[in-house]
């Protein structure tokens, strides 16, 4: 085995040369991102610099129209891999939470349990029951979605995605939609999943967030990463100019 | 025999004769349109997702090529039934039938046969509307935790537009209650059949045709409100119970606390 392979293995998730463009709309321009077992990384960056799109590919959400996308060393975009099984593995937290709106908190971190990962309904009450005492929405199981408010829903949302068992979950301005006292009350929650060694992706705008939690930040700006390294390496050392006029809002506050 | 000029008693008069041939006719109609309703929808759910069914570059030529045709085979269904008058299609499938194919249809069959293809072509389009009413973020939400196209229209996005086409399923029922009476052309024996050879028999068309509106305006306002509760039904109820115990903890029943009892006694 070569290193340059080796290298790959232990990496979950690696982006390489992706680009993504809406007609003559140019999103993602050459992106190279990797994700290791326990990274926490965090994108950053201003509305409309591809934060969201990036995430998307490689959820395959969206296709890429150029570059690979490698699982444990395998290309999903060319369909060495089945979309709906790779996606099983990588989990989603969506901005809108999406749950479903036709099953109660319970059903919702049922129902792919049982109809992916085909287990019983015994398992899949007490695997769900397990993540959705964690995220403290045990109590509300038999509510439904528009029977809660927002930050219960994007708790249970996280509930149902950590069901799943994912290697890595990826969370889509998970807090943009919450007013400030929700959005503490899930943010809590993405800390101490980190804690518990998680491999998360975050796009966020909670700038105290990517700098104390993240293992890994990196500066989104017009479709291509402007910068990445450490949180101390970009909030505090910055070396580019557009990171440090975007963060310089966010320090002055 | 009443008097020419007696309404009430001409009513009378009819409904003691005439009564049971009401009810049978009645009882047809009605037989017609649920069944003719129900099939209808069974047509319309599978034609309105066929015809949401997505086909991507990426698919398989097979696919590619065939999904096109039989959309098209579909959607020419949809558009020749939703665009033809019921009463024309009764008699040209009854008559057509029987010169073409030297097939001789039951009126049972007929009547069922054609307010279903009619309701199949105005329930497809209904539930291409109640699939695409459906939000997308929905079947993001599906796709996220892995599951297949089939899966998510099954589990998530189907529920959700049938609930969402109730009032329509509820509409296209109403309208068939009334609608099944064009079929006394290839002579269905239903209500207005009925109601209209009893009128012809003693000239009373005025008291016949009252009872029958009576009885249309009965059948259609029972479906409707049984439609609603049912609406409210899927709903599910409006608040939820919170689950702050733990519900395997407590299977011998309520805990019993005798000295709390004796507490509040003293109080007293």
């Amino acid at each position: 085995m070569t290193a340059e392979k080796k290298d790959a293995q232990e990496k979950v998730i690696d982006v390489i040369h992706l680009s993504k463009t809406f007609g003559t709309n140019v999103v993602l321009r050459d992106i190279n991102l990797s994700v290791r077992p326990g990274d926490v990384t965090c994108i950053i960056g201003s509305s409309g610099s591809g934060k969201s799109t990036l995430l998307r590919c490689i959820n395959l959400l969206e296709t890429p129209t150029t570059g690979e996308v490698l699982f444990h060393g395998k290309d999903i975009t060319k369909g060495h891999m089945d979309a709906a099984s790779y996606r099983a593995k990588v989990g989603m937290v969506f901005q809108s939470f999406n749950l479903f709106n036709n099953m109660n908190v319970l059903k919702n971190c049922m129902i792919g349990q049982m109809c992916v990962m085909k287990k019983t309904e015994e398992e899949a009450k007490k695997q769900a029951m397990f993540f959705l005492e964690k995220v403290g929405m045990a109590p509300f199981i038999n509510a439904k979605p528009r029977q809660l408010s927002g930050g219960q829903k994007q708790r249970v949302a996280i509930a149902r995605a950590l069901s799943m068992n994912p290697e890595v979950l990826l969370f889509d301005e998970p807090t943009s939609a919450l007013d400030p006292q929700m959005v503490g009350e899930v943010l809590e929650v993405m800390r101490n999943l980190a804690k518990e060694g998680l491999t998360m992706l975050v796009v966020t705008h909670e700038m105290a967030f990517a700098r104390d939690v993240s293992s890994h930040v990196v500066f989104m700006a017009d479709g291509v990463i402007e910068e990445e390294g450490s949180p101390e390496q970009i909030f505090i050392n910055p070396e580019k100019e557009r990171t440090r006029e975007f963060l310089s809002r966010f320090r002055k506050g | 025999m009443p008097e020419a000029n007696d309404f009430w008693g001409w009513i009378g008069f009819i409904l003691s004769h005439y009564g049971s041939s009401f009810l049978r006719g009645a009882g047809s109609t009605m037989l017609i349109s649920l069944v003719g309703t129900a099939i209808g929808c069974l047509i319309g759910f599978i034609v309105g997702i066929i015809q949401t069914i997505p086909v991507s570059k990426n698919d398989n030529m097979a696919k590619r090529i065939l999904m096109p045709i039989v959309k098209f085979i579909l959607s020419a269904y949809v558009e020749i039934f939703r665009g033809t008058p019921m009463m024309a299609q009764a008699m040209f499938i009854y008559y057509g039938s029987m010169l073409m194919f030297k097939i001789n249809m039951s009126m049972w069959f007929a009547a069922f046969f054609i307010v279903s293809v009619n309701t199949g072509a105005y329930m497809a389009e209904t539930m291409r509307g109640g699939i695409i009413s459906v939000d997308p973020g929905q079947v993001e939400g599906a796709k996220a935790i892995g599951m297949t196209h089939f899966q998510t229209m099954l589990y998530v996005v189907l529920p959700q537009a049938i609930r969402n086409i109730m009032p329509q399923i509820g509409n296209n029922l109403i309208i068939n209650i009334k609608d099944t009476s064009v079929l006394n052309v290839i002579g269905t024996v239903e209500l207005y059949f009925t109601t209209k050879t009893v009128a012809g028999n003693y000239y009373t068309y005025f008291q016949a045709f009252t009872i029958a509106m009576v009885i249309y305006f009965i059948m259609t306002f029972a479906c409707s409100r049984i439609l609603r509760v049912m609406e409210k039904k899927m709903d599910g109820p409006e608040s939820y119970d919170l689950a702050t115990t733990d519900t395997l903890a407590y299977t011998s029943g309520m805990a019993d606390f005798p000295h709390l009892a004796k507490d509040k006694e003293d109080q007293s």
